[in-house]
């Protein structure tokens, strides 16, 4: 009983029970019919989501007004990158994968940089370098048909017994990042950073070098996800990143990370990602108009939102 | 007095009177980034400096300002609005279909659409809401909404819409003076009244202005409510100029508009704003991004990437007169 109790206390449930809410209501509506395939369709498309949620939720935990609004243009390049990199050819596939990491990797390294050197807060940072990143996308992926190699896209699609391979990886991944976060120095430091910035100073924690890996970690994901987008879609365009703005922030929220920082969950990102994917799903099914489905979408996150706010900022 | 005293003294007054020419500084930064950008077309193409080069230059500010302007509310309470860009697309479809068609339901809808921004306002504070998040939802009802209105691009702004921004006054540019006309008005609204104070004020130090007694609560409807109506003030100068609309024709304005608070001098927290700074952040904006490049024969590619450089251009330098200041 008291393990039931604590388990309805831990913010990360809600989500998973939303995302059961939308899955249920969506099968009683076709009456059963492609329920598997709607769970495997949510866990491929969720992936991009949680890998570019996880960066995001440990820069949001490190306080107040910290948040990387550079993720969609630098998901953007990075697919090109990738894509270019590997040229279609399989043997390039590490290489690319490589450049795309690196490429969102300087990203992020560029985007604390400009937070330190001239101390200005991290939304106007990562906004300003999401302009310049966007100009040198377009500029250098324009007017070319960039195509994965085939063994990138298979593998981007491949599925075990339904489970696609990716999501295994991401829920590896996830369990590392969840590990880091509550049990090594670094997780412990972005927390410590997060709660009281000052306090974690004077403690001795190396609040720059923790805010800069933070920073760069959060573009290193965006960069992976660029690649592994354009492999999932078998193709690379500006655009492909646009909707994980949005995403990114929502899903940290969605899943129980205080805004206010120094308070993270990893597997609310899981949760909160699958609750949107599977909510598009439904809206999809249910053959909304585009027009309504956006509206929807937009006042369901307003209402989870609300009804999941309220906690006081401690400070 | 002792010699020492006397010493201190003078230190202090020099000290204060470097600390007031960086302040100067810092407040004329705005208009020297202008002047800048004003004089790089100047050399670059000086037939541009003419009535008709201006007018045609600065087509899209007024709009860019209205919706900076609207930002500066926001920004003024300590929050930030993610979903201006799609509110000033939305307001576009409204303008052109129902305002032009059934004037009476389309002023209905306009009213209706600022009384949502002052119950956001309203939900940000009651609940302590991250407005990040809230507007960042809000811009998807937003364009959802706008796609309801006009499915498809088209639609036609009203006659008297489009003949008010026609308009060619004698000698000065029908947009100089309205980014005049709106810098000024809301600077004596916002910096020269005593609830102009109290607005600022509760981006400046909210627990001391709740303990004087002023609501909290009111202050950010009021200033979401501004940010409402200078929304639907841009969305129909947008579309006074384009004459037609499109469900997507504002998206870009969410970014420009922060990026214009900033460049006018704005800061995000504690309620330091200057909405004639802001006015020439947003003409600054709409300068450098297309006619400057487009006379420096840089391809249009990098447009986004100017505004990007300008910001941090400008913030650097700010960085570079704050380390005076102190």
């Amino acid at each position: 009983m008291s393990s039931a109790k604590s388990l309805v206390a831990k913010p990360w449930v809600w989500s998973f029970l939303g995302a059961i809410v939308v899955w249920l209501a969506t099968i009683i509506f076709t009456g059963g019919y492609g329920a598997g395939g709607m769970v495997t369709a949510a866990l491929s498309l969720a992936v991009f989501t949680v890998i570019v949620g996880v960066g995001q939720m440990f820069v949001i935990t490190l306080g107040p007004g910290n948040v990387d609004l550079s993720l969609p243009a630098n998901i953007g390049l990075a697919s090109a990158v990738a894509m270019k990199v590997m040229g279609g050819s399989d043997s390039m596939i590490l290489v690319g994968l490589l450049a795309a990491l690196a490429c969102g990797a300087a990203i992020g390294a560029v985007n604390y940089l400009l937070i330190w050197a001239l101390r200005i807060p991290p939304i106007i940072a990562t906004l300003s370098a999401s302009f310049i990143i966007q100009s040198i996308d377009i500029s250098y992926g324009r007017g070319l048909q960039i195509k994965p190699p085939a063994g990138f896209a298979d593998f981007a699609n491949l599925q075990i017994l339904g489970i696609p391979v990716l999501a295994i990886l991401t829920v590896l991944f996830t369990v590392g990042a969840a590990i880091a976060l509550q049990r090594m120095i670094y997780g412990r430091s972005v927390l410590a950073i997060g709660q009281n910035i000052r306090a974690a100073w004077l403690a001795g924690v190396n609040v720059g070098r923790i805010r800069f890996l933070t920073y760069t970690l959060s573009g290193a994901l965006g960069g992976i996800d660029g690649a592994l987008l354009a492999g999932y879609f078998r193709g690379a365009n500006i655009d492909i990143g646009n909707e994980y703005l949005l995403a990114s922030i929502a899903v940290v929220v969605i899943g129980g990370t205080s805004v206010a920082g120094g308070k993270a969950n990893v597997p609310g990102v899981w949760g909160a990602a699958l609750f949107l994917v599977l909510l598009l799903t439904m809206l999809n099914t249910f053959g909304v108009s585009a027009g309504v489905r956006l509206l929807l979408t937009g006042l369901i996150i307003v209402g989870v939102i609300t009804a999941a706010g309220g906690q006081k900022a401690v400070r | 007095m002792t010699a020492a005293s006397i010493d201190t003294t003078a230190r202090n007054s020099a000290e204060r009177g470097a600390l007031a020419r960086a302040r100067l500084l810092r407040g004329l930064l705005p208009a020297l980034s202008l002047a800048l950008v004003l004089i790089a077309i100047a050399w670059l193409n000086p037939r541009a400096i003419s009535y008709f080069g201006f007018s045609l230059m600065l087509n899209l500010a007024i709009p860019i300002a209205l919706a900076t302007i609207a930002q500066m509310f926001v920004i003024a309470g300590n929050e930030l609005d993610l979903s201006i860009g799609t509110f000033v697309g939305f307001v576009g479809c409204v303008t052109a279909t129902w305002l032009r068609d059934a004037p009476l339901v389309g002023v209905l809808i306009l009213l209706g659409s600022i009384g949502v921004y002052a119950l956001l306002g309203a939900l940000i504070q009651l609940r302590n809401l991250p407005s990040i998040v809230v507007t960042l939802g809000m811009s998807f009802v937003w364009q959802g909404l706008a796609i309801l209105v006009l499915p498809k691009p088209g639609g036609k702004a009203p006659d008297w819409l489009l003949s008010i921004m026609a308009l060619k006054p004698p000698f000065v540019p029908f947009p100089i003076i309205a980014a005049l006309l709106i810098g000024l008005i809301v600077h004596f609204g916002l910096m020269r009244t005593s609830y102009g104070v109290i607005l600022r004020g509760s981006g400046g130090n909210p627990a001391a202005l709740g303990r004087a007694g002023w609501s909290l609560v009111k202050t950010k409807i009021v200033l979401f409510s501004l940010a409402g109506l200078f929304g639907v003030l841009s969305g129909m100068a947008l579309i006074g100029i384009t004459t037609s609309a499109d469900a997507n024709i504002g998206n870009g304005y969410t970014l420009l508009a922060i990026a214009g608070v900033i460049l006018g001098g704005g800061e995000f927290v504690g309620g330091r704003v200057s909405p004639i700074g802001a006015v020439i952040g947003a003409l600054t904006l709409a300068l450098a991004a297309s006619p400057l490049l487009t006379f420096m024969h840089i391809p249009p590619d990098w447009q986004v990437a100017a505004n990007g450089a300008i910001l941090i251009i400008v913030l650097a330098a700010r960085v570079l007169i704050s380390r005076r200041e102190r």
